[in-house]
């Protein structure tokens, strides 16, 4: 999803700095400055470490909970795998909810939401520092992931607000004060209006401002330098006429083409594996390799450790409750049949995807390794040689490149359609928040929407680095408030899960086909 | 019970003939006819955030306008022809639907209108008819 590299995004900055006209850059950079000076506080808090190490503890915060979860449900992400695939297909709905909302279309339009730069770039970032081994923990932590996934989505189907006139409202706001109220804590209005705000600022920073800007640096790759501001109004006009305008088409054909492109990603990955297959058992081999040794990267195994968790919670978004948001509006009896339906989330975001493309940049030669010692070679930025001298989304295309040259091509369209797709599910994500606060009505939610626009082109435009490391903190501070709200409500979770499972053995929950 | 005949109708020129032609069936050997309005949908088509958030309203108001745009005014005007008229209307694949349809209703005849798709079309993307024709448990006249 978000972001991928601060490193890379000040390099795009860099760029334009020189492209922008003085006066631009003197704004831009008084913007950055007062910017910086009152968030940078907030960026250090969310994204410290622990004293004496590189370990973010955010990602530690992510990973325990994953854990947890994934102990306190009985590892329900193994146990259910295959209903939740039967659910999909939809073995278990009735034929007479026809025409309404089915598991599959809110599977996709959640996938639709997560898969993006993270998947592409994130990954390249991942073994670019922290070597094949980051894989490992990457899966790792995708796996784990699951289980979070599974908690926040029946969560969000459960406590969602049904409207008089049909339309649904869900998300981690719903649950914390429902939830909160019917277990008799206190304190869950507060969470949900932190919660919400976090939603606002993560919803335009890495939802919108990190992917405009992205979405910007890979057309200049393909077709040269020219203003960001251009692809911003272009990206923005784009955006208003679908979630203001209310143009379904646009909408609809990348609603369309996401999926394709996902599944033609995954499809070239293959068979560049194939093509290759002599070389997949030493590529396993130095993955299990590098997660225990590190194989000589920067900070040996927990260094790869690292990486690979910290790319995996930023791809799949498992435990920062945009997911609920997302997967509330299914139609079913039953909220949890939702929960399963959503641990698939990351399993095809972390587990299928990132996987892919860690292994193509592995078994394609793109590391250098050392002939006489057999480990990486580390530059002195940390970061392992690569054969171009590649990191971020370009080492991702170089991996491809080498075995078809169009498909640099491609991963420039997908990227694009990718960051697009990503704008306009968080700017849903955005809205949900922003009504939970202020209520809901047209003029309301047309102020929102209006500020997300003008996000689009000023993300596009001029790289603001600190306002875009404060939207990825505040994304992350989403995760502290929602992954606290789910330790207090996991309980409710376990009974809908004993009470179903129970029903689904016993032969009361039937199939329908 | 009267045996029923299932007529597909999506307020086509053709789907109209379609039904006319069943009334005739009906009155003739007198059985029953159950009206058919299929709203195409899949539940395997994408949706943005917003298009799932008011499924649920949509679909209602969908089935609203098929009441009362289409099948009622129908049923309506066929009031004095003589024939028992009921009514189903449902989402799915078209023929797949209709096939369900005259199976529930354990219809003897099924009558639908042409869509007048060409060969080529019909080639490519398959037509109703011709599912329908492959799949339907009763015998299926196609009204041009």
């Amino acid at each position: 999803m978000t972001s991928f590299s601060k490193t890379a995004g000040l390099a795009v900055a860099a760029s334009m700095w020189s492209a922008a006209p003085a006066l631009a850059q003197t704004i831009d950079e008084q913007v950055n400055q007062i910017f910086a000076n009152s968030t940078g506080w907030f960026v250090n808090l969310i994204f410290s470490p622990f004293p004496g190490t590189s370990f973010p503890w955010i990602v530690m915060w992510l990973v325990v909970a994953a854990t947890v979860f994934s102990i306190y449900f009985g590892f329900v992400q193994f146990r259910t795998f295959g209903h939740a695939i039967r659910l999909v297909r939809g073995d278990y709905s009735d034929p007479d909810d026809a025409g309404e909302v089915s598991h599959f279309q809110a599977l996709a339009t959640a996938l639709s939401g997560t898969v993006g730069l993270g998947n592409i770039a994130g990954v390249a970032v991942a073994v670019g520092i922290g070597g094949p081994g980051a894989t490992f923990w990457m899966i790792l932590a995708g796996l784990l992931g699951m289980a979070s996934k599974f908690t926040e989505c029946t969560l969000g189907v459960k406590y969602r607000n049904e409207f008089a006139d049909g339309h649904v409202s869900g998300g981690p706001m719903y649950y914390m004060t429902k939830g909160f109220a019917e277990r008799g804590l206190p304190g869950g209005k507060i969470l949900a209006v932190m919660f919400s705000i976090f939603c606002i600022l993560g919803a335009l920073g890495g939802g919108n401002m990190f992917q405009a800007n992205q979405a910007h640096a890979q057309i200049t790759n393909v077709v040269g330098e020219y203003p960001g501001w251009i692809t911003g109004i272009v990206f923005a006009g784009i955006v208003f006429a679908v979630i203001v305008g209310g143009l379904k088409s646009i909408a609809k054909v990348t609603e369309k083409v996401v999926p394709f492109m996902g599944v033609l990603y995954v499809l070239t990955a293959i068979v560049i594996l194939l093509l290759n297959a002599d070389k997949i058992g030493w590529a396993f081999g130095q993955i299990f390799a590098g997660a225990f040794t590190g194989l000589g990267v920067a900070g040996g195994m927990v260094g790869a450790l690292i990486q690979g968790f910290k790319r995996a919670a930023f791809s799949n978004e498992a435990g920062v409750g945009s997911a609920a948001i997302a997967h509330s509006a299914v139609r079913t009896k039953e909220p949890i049949t939702e929960g399963f339906v959503s641990l698939l989330e990351p399993f095809i975001d972390t587990v299928v995807i990132c996987t892919m493309t860690a292994l193509v940049i592995i078994i394609t030669g793109q590391l250098m390794v050392d002939p006489e010692t057999g480990l990486y070679m580390v530059t002195e930025g940390g970061m392992i040689q690569t054969v171009d001298g590649n990191s971020g989304v370009a080492l991702t295309s170089a991996a491809f490149s080498s075995s078809f040259g169009w498909f640099q091509y491609i991963l420039a369209l997908a990227v694009i359609l990718f960051a697009f797709s990503t704008m306009i599910s968080w700017s849903y994500y955005g809205l949900k928040a922003w009504t939970y606060l202020f209520g809901e009505g047209e003029t309301k939610e047309l102020v929102f929407k209006v500020i997300f626009c003008i996000f689009v082109v000023i993300g596009a435009a001029a790289s603001l680095g600190p306002v875009i490391d404060f939207s990825d903190a505040a994304i992350f501070a989403m995760a502290v408030v929602n992954i606290f709200a789910l330790y207090f409500l996991m309980p409710i979770v376990k009974g809908e899960l004993t009470s179903y499972l129970d029903r689904l053995q016993s032969g009361k929950i039937k199939k329908y086909t | 019970m009267a045996s029923k005949i299932v007529v597909g109708f999506d307020g086509s020129d053709s789907s109209r003939r379609a039904v006319d032609f069943a009334i005739k069936i009906a009155k003739a050997r007198g059985k029953t006819l159950v009206i058919a309005h299929v709203l195409e949908w899949s539940p395997y088509s994408f949706l943005t955030p917003n298009e799932l958030e008011e499924r649920h309203q949509r679909r209602n108001e969908e089935l609203q306008r098929a009441e009362t745009a289409l099948l009622n005014p129908l049923v309506e005007e066929l009031s004095d022809s003589g024939v028992e008229i009921t009514t189903v209307l449902k989402y799915g694949h078209i023929a797949e639907t209709l096939v369900k349809i005259a199976r529930d209703q354990e219809a003897t005849h099924v009558v639908i209108g042409r869509t007048g798709h060409s060969l080529l079309e019909s080639r490519l993307f398959g037509s109703v008819a011709g599912s329908l024709a492959q799949a339907s448990p009763a015998p299926v006249t196609i009204v041009p």
